[in-house]
């Protein structure tokens, strides 16, 4: 990654998703900002329930009730606010300005229709406009960029492999070249060795589009060859943020220590580090900050006071009373 | 003494219908050939490693008694299981318990956690009274790191995933069995507890002398518990030997690539950039001859249109490629002679 000063694409500012349920208010997502980056590939990473997933459904505004986004901003470079759009701009902007890889990729294919056919209605949905053999050309375009032949256009869901379904629906996504690409664990249904190709393939097209792709998982590994930054979210919350190799080498967050250093890797055999305590209920979370129950180094100070986000230097933060100044919390008198 | 289990020469084959007219059967291949044995009296802690299709689940469940072989046997102490009378089935169930990956699954919704664990003890009168048997879960439930009064008298779904998941071990743990299997024990665990999970498993094996087959696709965490390895590619054996030998320094083709591919938690290393090795092509199981990784491997040449057998290399493990064909070959296909060797030092 270069130093150079990045320009914000995406301000996300007090983002707040909750849930309503019969035991109560769940903040699923509870005041997250975050600034992407133009054309960088940012990771949010964090266990179930740490608010990842609903953070990008949020942003796509697919959030279903019981949910709803109680608050916050998302705003574009050009002052779009993407919590703020219409019913029907919300369809206008889909794929054009934001687009998503789904986990699963058997799930968001039409099984009955050739993937040729999907590609080009889905265009043709959002507004483009042509003839038939234009269409028929673009799609073979868009399959050669994700590395599929073109023949590949006229066959079912069915007959593709794993990994060539999640290239279609790679295709699909970057249609009508949107800045902005959500990929939600896109390989985590597939073996290790075409992980690889699509996660090579997603990383070329995003250069070539000059796209941000923002990819939510769980696997670290994973994110720290992927990602240029990382966000590690815990409980709905984002408690760090920095470059991949800061937060990896210098995890600053109690929470991010134990995650990385639980890490199996091929260093250590026969020793077994977890993360002490059970993770969070978003129905029963605790006072003050949401990881003091668990966390090793936690004074009296964190079960009463929710720590902000302090600025640890130029796109680094954290979440966490130890690196916040007293006098910040002092309540006046 | 006849082994604690034995698989020999095992190989399971699954029929497809040919669609709805059923004109065409297709034959699938889970499962070519596996021979191992297990010895009751050395601990020994085995991973069965493959990605998906790579039969590795096949073999823990024909190992379980769960799924019969096509061909070939599975012995308990000798007696081949699909042969056992209702004494030595007990005996079976009692020495051989399974732990699988979906912890929601296996319970009943409707009893508490503690029928669970009592259940064990009253089948198989593990316990002279019922004292004896608290006493027993007590210490079950401590030695998998649960306690048991945030445990007992709870329903299934009032525990999260990752204690769930160790409920299982504890109630696998009182019956005091030879081995357990593993099947994907952690998969659906999270990060954070995984650690504890498989710290839960490893304890059994240093501890308690139990033996495991930890099935898996993970090599990461069969890195960080095995001792032995087994990586199967398309229902056969591509290579085995100890774990430090195979992830450190693979020698078949897939396991190379394999390992490579593995995303390292490591910022900075070319995992993104390097050309994958290994040609991107499917080939239906049904045309698949010879060398089962031939068609995606970059080293394949005329030969690999025969199935290579299992070459046994200098530091005592085998892999099943061509490329090794001046050594010898295991004989018999027996993994019994890597996996069951002593392990080596490094």
């Amino acid at each position: 990654m270069n130093n150079q000063a990045r320009e914000v694409m995406l301000d996300i500012q007090g983002l707040e998703v909750h849930f309503e349920t019969r035991r109560g208010l769940a903040r699923a997502v509870n005041d997250v900002d975050l600034q992407l980056y133009k054309g960088e590939r940012f990771g949010l990473v964090g266990e179930s329930g740490s608010g990842k997933t609903t953070m990008i459904l949020a942003l796509l505004r697919m959030i279903k009730t019981p949910g709803f986004i109680a608050g916050g901003r998302a705003v574009f470079d050009d002052g779009t606010d993407l919590l703020a759009l219409s019913p029907e701009d919300v369809r206008k902007n889909r794929l054009r300005r934001v687009a998503m890889v789904p986990q699963g990729a058997m799930n968001s294919l039409n099984p009955v229709m050739r993937i040729g056919q999907q590609m080009a209605l889905t265009m043709r949905e959002h507004g483009e406009v042509g003839t038939g053999e234009e269409f028929e050309a673009r799609v073979a375009k868009l399959l050669d960029q994700v590395g599929l032949v073109p023949e590949v256009a006229d066959l079912y869901p069915h007959e593709l492999s794993g990994g060539m379904k999640q290239r279609a629906c790679i295709a699909q996504a970057i249609s009508l070249s949107p800045r902005l690409i959500l990929a939600d664990e896109p390989t985590s249904a597939l073996d290790v060795v075409v992980q690889r190709q699509i996660m090579q393939t997603l990383r070329q097209l995003q250069l070539q589009l000059g796209a941000t792709v923002l990819l939510v998982g769980h696997d670290m590994g994973l994110m720290a060859q992927f990602a240029e930054r990382v966000g590690i979210m815990y409980g709905g919350k984002l408690v760090e943020v920095g470059s991949v190799a800061d937060v990896f080498r210098n995890p600053q967050h109690p929470y991010t220590q134990l995650l990385i250093s639980s890490i199996p890797s091929f260093e250590r055999r026969g020793t077994f580090q977890g993360i002490p305590g059970v993770g969070l209920s978003l129905l029963d979370s605790p006072s003050g900050c949401l990881f003091h129950p668990r966390c090793p180094q936690a004074t009296e100070r964190c079960a009463h006071v929710e720590p902000g986000l302090t600025q640890l230097g130029p796109g680094r933060q954290v979440s966490c009373l130890l690196y916040e100044k007293e006098e910040t919390h002092a309540a006046p008198s | 003494m006849p082994p604690l289990l034995d698989a020999s020469h095992v190989r399971k084959v699954y029929r497809g219908g040919g669609g709805l007219l059923g004109a065409q059967t297709t034959e699938t291949v889970a499962v070519d050939d596996f021979t191992l044995a297990i010895d009751g009296d050395t601990p020994s802690f085995t991973t069965i490693a493959g990605e998906s299709g790579s039969g590795k689940t096949t073999i823990a469940r024909m190992l379980l008694g769960v799924q019969p072989p096509t061909s070939g046997t599975v012995r308990y102490r000798g007696i081949d299981i699909g042969q056992m009378d209702k004494e030595q089935m007990r005996a079976f169930r009692q020495d051989v318990q399974a732990i699988f990956q979906d912890p929601f699954e296996v319970y009943n919704p409707f009893y508490k956690i503690d029928h669970i664990l009592t259940t064990p003890i009253e089948k198989f009168g593990l316990a002279k009274s019922p004292q004896q048997a608290a006493e027993q879960i007590d210490v079950a439930l401590r030695t998998v790191g649960l306690r048991p009064d945030e445990t007992l008298g709870r329903y299934p779904h009032q525990l999260s995933g990752g204690q769930r998941q160790r409920i299982t071990i504890a109630r696998a743990l009182l019956l005091k069995p030879k081995l357990i299997i593993a099947d994907e024990p952690v998969s659906m665990v999270d990060a954070s507890l995984r650690a504890t999970i498989l710290a839960n498993l490893h304890k059994l094996y240093t501890d308690f002398g139990i033996s495991f087959i930890y099935i898996t696709h993970d090599l990461t965490t069969a890195y960080q518990v095995s001792e032995k390895i087994v990586v199967l590619y398309h229902g056969t054996v591509a290579e085995a030997g100890g774990v430090e030998q195979v992830i450190k320094d693979p020698k078949h083709p897939y396991t190379r690539e394999l390992i490579r591919s593995i995303p390292v938690p490591d910022p900075g290393s070319a995992w993104i950039e390097e050309a994958v090795e290994e040609r991107d092509v499917e080939v239906p199981d049904a045309e698949l001859q010879g060398c089962r990784y031939a068609p995606r491997c970059v080293h394949a040449e005329e030969r690999c249109t025969r199935v290579p057998p299992l070459y046994r290399l200098d530091d005592g493990r085998v892999a099943s490629c061509v490329l090794y064909d001046k050594h010898e070959a295991l004989a018999d296909g027996d993994l019994t002679q890597i996996i069951g060797a002593p392990q080596q030092k490094d």
